[in-house]
């Protein structure tokens, strides 16, 4: 019983411990944010590897889930003779929920664990204590400008997965199914809000954006640095990262779209 | 001030633990200026985290850890930056960025800290990579060399800022008796060309005594040995004579701790 206690106690002292950390450390990553847009070129690079080479599957996801919201919708929606309504079913799922929702996770899945694994890496071969000892502080040569490069790669893949998706519902629905071209445009156009539904949609991303990152990037420096040790942390960021993801977006919808 | 200006760096009183394991217990060093100095013991007395503190990377607990007349773990960490633009340290990995070429790698430092144009840059970077005699291998990624010329690069990019002190983690761990031979005669010839302070830490007894102005020998968190190499060799200590003439026992004993073999079968 008392060596119970003795764990749970060690383990919630372990967490907020590591909390503290994780938090201590973003403030450090912040201070050196503005430093790095003196490099521009540095941001460049990581949003390349952060934003760019994720494309490939935000996009065939997006159309993926597009195709598919709009094949089932529409079997719903027919028995209503309400099928016009498949353009701003499919497009309020994505711009609302599922664009930054999924996206998130599968930005978490493809960049989140490069990014940990990539500077857990350098940790364990001692590329970061190498950094310090010339004089060059790796949170501002290293994590700083993949930080950024998450935050300004994450909304738009998260835009561009739910414009794909619309896109995706369109050939369906209008493609396959024969639902007429201007209704499902002009039908979007009335019921999408741009500040209700795609701002608050926009705001989402941003938010799974930092989150994600910032997790990311903490995972990674302060993996242990041997192999198993960037191995647990780059579970960790994919894990951690996907269950932020989940709980913000009910936090958030709630928030905006509650009352 | 206190001490002399022979003495570059002067750790006295330097106390530090991991948890509960004692790795320095009341030491003091002194590295002359211009010498090359070396740190001996058995794995895991704390020799390379002795460097780690000189390089203001940990904290000691109690202690000083003085580089230059400065106390490092007091430094603000401006002051701790600019005090380590004039240090370089070799790692026993190399440490070198395995993105970058070996050129961009020894560019790496000049490009941080200077506002040299490339072709400045260019001439620089060759020049050491000429010392190190990897001139040709500007072009080529960390990957694609072997250990002891990733060591060599790491050296060129140590001594790309002109420091003022050069610190070896274990040169010549794993390296054959090549590599051994290359890295000796250009940890002597830098030290002695650049006019820099060079500490080495190492347990190649052979190898280092031939290189080495003055040994320090650590073990269980003391100094239990210094002086020249010719002044360890002859030694009376019986720390300094096991590790010196590789005796399996001794002080460090060959059995880790444990209760009576008799006692432990019939347990």
């Amino acid at each position: 019983m008392l060596d119970w206690l003795q764990m749970l106690g060690r383990g919630g002292l372990d967490f907020f411990e590591r909390l503290g950390r994780g938090h201590v450390f973003v403030l450090r990553v912040l201070a050196s944010v503005p430093v790095v847009f003196l490099q521009p070129r540095l941001i460049v690079t990581q949003i390349y590897s952060v934003g760019v080479l994720s494309l490939v599957i935000i996009v065939v996801s997006g159309l993926n889930v597009g195709m598919v919201l709009g094949l089932q919708m529409y079997n719903t929606l027919v028995d209503f003779g309400a099928e016009t309504s498949l353009g701003p079913v499919v497009a309020l799922s994505l711009v609302r929920e599922l664009g930054p929702v999924v996206a998130g996770l599968l930005f978490a899945g493809r960049a989140g664990s490069a990014l940990t694994a990539e500077i857990g890496l350098m940790k364990a071969t001692e590329q970061l204590s190498g950094m310090e000892m010339m004089a060059v502080d790796p949170v501002k040569r290293i994590v700083a400008p993949r930080f950024v490069a998450g935050l300004i790669s994450m909304p738009l893949l998260a835009a561009m997965f739910s414009a794909v998706g619309i896109l995706g519902g369109y050939f369906v629905g209008v493609g396959l199914l024969g639902i007429d071209d201007g209704a499902f445009w002009s039908q979007m156009q009335s019921k999408v809000d741009l500040y209700e539904d795609v701002m608050n949609g926009v705001i989402k991303s941003i938010v799974f954006g930092v989150v994600i990152t910032w997790i990311a990037v903490f995972e990674g420096y302060d993996a242990v640095p041997t192999t198993e040790g960037v191995s647990r942390a780059t579970t960790n960021t994919v894990v951690y990262a996907s269950l932020a993801v989940l709980g913000l977006d009910f936090v958030l919808t709630a928030l905006m779209f509650g009352s | 001030m206190t001490g002399n200006d022979e003495n570059l760096v002067e750790v006295r009183n330097l106390t530090f633990r991991f948890g509960a394991r004692i790795i320095f217990d009341d030491v003091d060093v002194d590295i002359r200026r211009g010498k090359i100095t070396t740190i001996m013991g058995p794995s895991g007395t704390g020799k390379t985290t002795l460097l780690r503190m000189i390089g203001g990377q940990l904290k000691p607990f109690a202690g000083e850890v003085r580089v230059d007349g400065r106390d490092v773990p007091k430094l603000s960490s401006v002051q701790l930056y600019h005090l380590r633009m004039r240090m370089g340290m070799m790692f026993q990995s190399g440490a070198l960025f395995t993105g970058f070429s070996v050129y961009d790698n020894v560019a790496f430092p000049l490009r941080e800290h200077t506002r040299l144009s490339e072709t400045m840059i260019r001439d620089l970077v060759l020049m050491k990579l000429q010392a190190v005699g990897l001139r040709g291998a500007r072009d080529l990624m960390p990957a694609e060399l072997s250990g002891g010329m990733a060591r060599r690069v790491a050296l060129a990019r140590a001594i790309a800022l002109d420091p003022m002190m050069i610190m070896y983690d274990e040169p010549f761990t794993g390296q054959d008796p090549i590599t051994v031979g290359v890295i000796m005669k250009l940890i002597r010839m830098i030290n002695d060309t650049l006019g820099l302070t060079s500490i080495v830490v190492s347990h190649d007894v052979q190898e280092i005594s031939s290189i080495s102005d003055y040994i320090y020998m650590l073990s269980n968190g003391k100094v239990v040995g210094q002086g020249t190499p010719e002044q360890m060799w002859q030694s009376d200590s019986p720390w300094v004579t096991q590790f010196m003439k590789a005796q399996p026992d001794g002080p460090v004993p060959f059995h880790y701790p444990a209760i009576d073999l008799a006692e432990d079968l019939f347990a």
